[in-house]
């Protein structure tokens, strides 16, 4: 029911798909079922496929660090994905159960002589395709923010 | 670890071995602990190993893959052989730039020139 007169499907058009996962480590079944509908509304809220690309990375590594880092690799520990997608924008948090990591302890995997170590790029790859990456102390959450025109 | 199972195709073309990766995301990361050990297995069987690893059917990789694909460019290193990666799609490999690894590794444009650069 609109109670300006606007037509309810243009309304329901501009609403933001909000929306929250919980993933248990060692099931990439739910982590697929969870991936595609996420993608799916990304398509369905306009984003092209760059966009969704980028995405996809920043989202693959942070959920990624959160099962590896962040619990341990603990079958009975979770991680927990809240997402709010506009047609102009994105946030996603993803929180783990560890006890959180201190960002500016990671090193620079792009400085020479970090190159040849197979690990440690996580981060900077969330920073490279997100507008905004936040890690909330103390440390065992990451908020993303995607702009598109950004 | 049998390649096919990893989801590699490996063949030998005048003694250089082509790695084709089958699957289209190189995400979950079993699957990619499954294709370091069998590139490991690869590059343990020779003395000098020449690897041309081809991602034409690639569309999403991991860092965990890029670390993987690190942990077979050091070895092939400390035998001395060779390592080309080559079609690599240009959502990867601007990954390859962003993290700089297009300084480690030897990336070129076809399956040909990949296996024309061959010492």
């Amino acid at each position: 029911m609109s109670p300006n007169g606007m037509n309810p499907s243009d309304e329901d058009a501009k609403a933001p798909l909000v929306g929250e996962a919980v993933l248990q480590q060692g099931d990439p079944s739910g982590l697929k079922i969870f991936e595609s509908a996420f993608f799916d509304a990304l398509k369905t809220s306009g984003y092209d496929e760059g966009q969704i690309f980028a995405i996809r990375l920043a989202m693959e590594e942070a959920i990624a660090n959160g099962f590896r880092h962040g619990n341990d690799g603990d079958p009975r520990k979770t991680v927990k994905i809240t997402h709010v997608i506009n047609t102009t924008d994105l946030q996603v948090s993803i929180e783990d159960e560890g006890t959180g990591f201190d960002p500016e302890a990671v090193p620079d995997p792009t400085e020479d002589a970090n190159l040849e170590i197979p690990s440690g790029r996580g981060l900077m790859l969330m920073r490279a395709y997100m507008t905004e990456v936040n890690v909330i102390p103390p440390g065992n959450r990451i908020e993303m923010y995607f702009r598109r025109d950004a | 670890m049998n390649p096919e199972s990893a989801g590699l195709r490996v063949s030998d073309q005048n003694g250089i071995t082509r790695v084709e990766f089958i699957e289209q995301n190189i995400l979950d990361e079993a699957n990619i602990q499954q294709i370091g050990e069998a590139l490991s297995e690869v590059v343990d069987a020779q003395d000098k190993p020449r690897l041309l690893i081809s991602f034409r059917n690639v569309a999403h990789l991991s860092s965990a893959a890029l670390g993987a694909l690190i942990t077979v460019s050091n070895r092939v290193k400390s035998k001395d052989g060779e390592l080309h990666l080559s079609d690599i799609n240009p959502n990867i490999l601007e990954v390859f730039k962003i993290t700089r690894l297009d300084r480690l590794f030897e990336i070129h444009d076809t399956t040909a020139e990949g296996l024309a650069a061959f010492a």
